[in-house]
């Protein structure tokens, strides 16, 4: 059983959303995402100011073993991303839907947060992707 | 140890290694987010299986139907397809271990094994500190007996197997005539005529095919794979741990050496070989796979104290990159020959009897390498991987074969097949990752060796 938290949105992708004010949310991934993916060693991702399109390649995480690439939930301008993490990308790992937070996005597209599944929902699409 | 390429030291190093083959399955250049069971992308598949932490339930999907958070990930992976048709992955006699310590099981090279027990850094840790125990069963047994064993063997092999003494260990590669090399392999001495190959798992039918192929005097080939399992017990409390259990004195079994029928924890009949594919001290076991699962638990029991570790593939391949280690299907393959890939210390060009891929060999020689395996470093931000290409300015000098960030080194390095030109230490170069070059060192390797 993954850990979701009920106040977030989610991504096929397995990446979550936070509403934050205004048209701003914050964006991490999933429990299910840093446990599958392992140990996190380099997080790399587009800069403050930098432009990202929903479903778009915004940055690459990758594991001891690996390297996935991170696609924004939504589309806006990047306006804050989680610095601690590059020198310390196990944060990710300890606490995926805390301190772990990736980046700050001001959507240019709001609606695109009804694309996102519900916690439930999420919690759903893992446990039939594992069944 | 210190290792440099072809001295003496080398030979020792390197040879202590069983092999691993990867499957040709590849991945696409960087996955998606959801398919973070690419373990690695040229090579481990996808997760298949996985212990469900809540209530022990053992659950699997391979069979590509429907499942939207998995097969999608899957279709987004060149091996996505073989993975739907390979229904029928093999296990070792040790699977019900890995679903017992809640293993993260992956597809590799046809069979399912486990990548992490705790996690890939951990084990990793525990075989450089402490020890680690290792299912390797999936790696294939092929016996050679006969009178003409010797010499057939030599015929089919690069190194010179009429130098070695019973129960000694020779490590070795089996050549195409045009010198790409079909497998690296291990030569077990058990007597006269008879000798033991341990070979790479995936390359288990066409190592036995090209056997039988090439047969030549008075000899029989077994492959015995089904019938054979094999742990790996490495690191620097290895010893201690094992000599608890047996009343053999492994301090008398010197590197690259074995003892045969050799009684452990009750179980008699193991071969133990001071071999391993971690750049540590430490044994290999073979034994009845019928016996394999006793093993590993009282092994485990009797190491724990000591800090011993259930390890997967994950730290495996961790710990034999850090060593320099190859890995076929990587820096060994049809089409890299082992002089390319560095372990020219296993090709005795000069040897007496003639062999496979002896012309070949000998010409390259001659007349220079086009390409050699050379460690990198990169010193701007990214990690290279297995396929990145490298960069002299804007010269394409070749391409990354393994890489990742060193674990016991915290760097970032990589091995990397490149034009010979470019391959003194302290070279300057570029890898491209994700259509960026970023800055690289020619360093010297091994990257680790034990202290």
């Amino acid at each position: 059983m993954t850990k979701v938290t009920a106040s977030l949105l989610y991504s096929e992708d397995h990446e979550w959303v936070q509403k934050l004010e205004g048209n701003r949310v914050r964006i991490g991934i999933s429990d299910y995402a840093q446990d599958q993916l392992g140990d996190i060693v380099f997080v790399e991702h587009a800069e403050v100011n930098d432009q990202v399109t929903a479903n778009e390649a915004v940055g690459t995480i990758e594991s001891v073993k690996t390297a996935s690439e991170l696609y924004s939930p939504v589309s806006g301008t990047i306006v804050n991303v989680n610095e601690a993490l590059e020198h310390a990308p196990e944060i990710i790992n300890e606490e995926p839907y805390g301190a772990g937070w990736l980046i700050e996005v001001e959507m240019s597209n709001p609606a695109e947060l009804d694309e996102l599944l519900s916690e439930s929902e999420y919690q759903n699409f893992v446990s039939e992707g594992e069944e | 140890m210190n290792v440099k390429g072809g001295t003496p030291q080398q030979d020792i190093h390197a040879t202590a290694m069983t092999l691993e083959t990867l499957l040709n399955l590849v991945c696409g250049p960087v996955t998606r987010l959801g398919e973070v069971p690419c373990i690695k992308r040229n090579s481990i598949a996808f997760v298949v299986a996985k212990n469900n932490e809540g209530n022990g339930a053992w659950q699997s999907d391979y069979n590509g139907n429907g499942p939207k958070g998995r097969s999608r990930f899957a279709e987004n992976c060149n091996w996505g397809g073989a993975m739907r048709t390979e229904t029928t992955l093999k296990r070792t006699p040790l699977f019900n271990i890995y679903i017992k310590y809640g293993a993260k099981i992956v597809a590799f090279g046809g069979w399912e094994l486990p990548v992490q027990f705790s996690s890939i850094l951990e084990e990793h840790e525990a075989v450089r500190k402490e020890a680690g125990l290792f299912d390797v069963s999936h790696m294939g047994e092929v016996l050679i007996e006969g009178k003409d064993a010797e010499s057939y063997i030599n015929y089919l092999v690069t190194n010179d197997v009429t130098k070695m003494k019973k129960n000694g260990v020779q490590y070795t590669a089996m050549c195409y005539p045009d010198g790409g090399t079909i497998d690296d392999l291990l030569v077990y001495k058990l007597n006269n005529d008879k000798y033991l190959l341990v070979i790479n798992a995936a390359n288990i039918e066409k190592d036995v095919e090209w056997m039988r192929l090439h047969i030549e005097g008075d000899v029989k080939i077994e492959d015995i794979s089904n019938e054979m399992a094999q742990l790996a017990i490495q690191g620097p409390k290895a010893e201690q741990i094992l000599q608890k259990r047996t009343r053999a004195n492994l301090s008398e079994i010197g590197f690259l050496q074995f003892s045969q029928h050799v009684s452990i924890a009750g179980i008699p009949d193991v071969l133990v070989s001071r071999t391993g594919y971690t750049g540590e001290d430490g044994f290999e076991l073979y034994l009845a796979a019928s016996k394999a699962e006793e093993l590993w638990e009282k092994l485990l029991d009797t190491g724990k104290e000591a800090g011993l570790k259930p390890c997967g593939l994950g730290a495996r391949d961790t710990l034999r990159f850090e060593a320099c280690i190859a890995l076929y299907g990587q820096e060994l393959a049809n089409e890299i020959s082992p002089l390319e890939a560095g372990i020219g210390f296993a090709v005795k060009i000069n040897k007496e009897s003639q062999f496979i891929g002896k012309t070949a060999l000998s010409a390259q020689k001659g007349t220079g390498l086009k390409r050699k395996l050379t460690g990198i470093e990169v010193t701007g931000r990214g990690i290279p991987r297995y396929g990145y290409r490298v960069f002299s300015g804007e010269k394409d000098i070749g391409l990354i074969t393994s890489g990742m960030r060193s674990p016991s080194l915290q760097k970032n390095l990589g091995l990397a097949l490149l034009s010979p030109k470019y391959t003194d230490p302290g070279t300057e170069l570029q890898v491209e990752i994700r259509n960026k070059k970023v800055d690289a060192v020619v360093i010297n390797t091994p990257f680790y060796k034990r202290g």
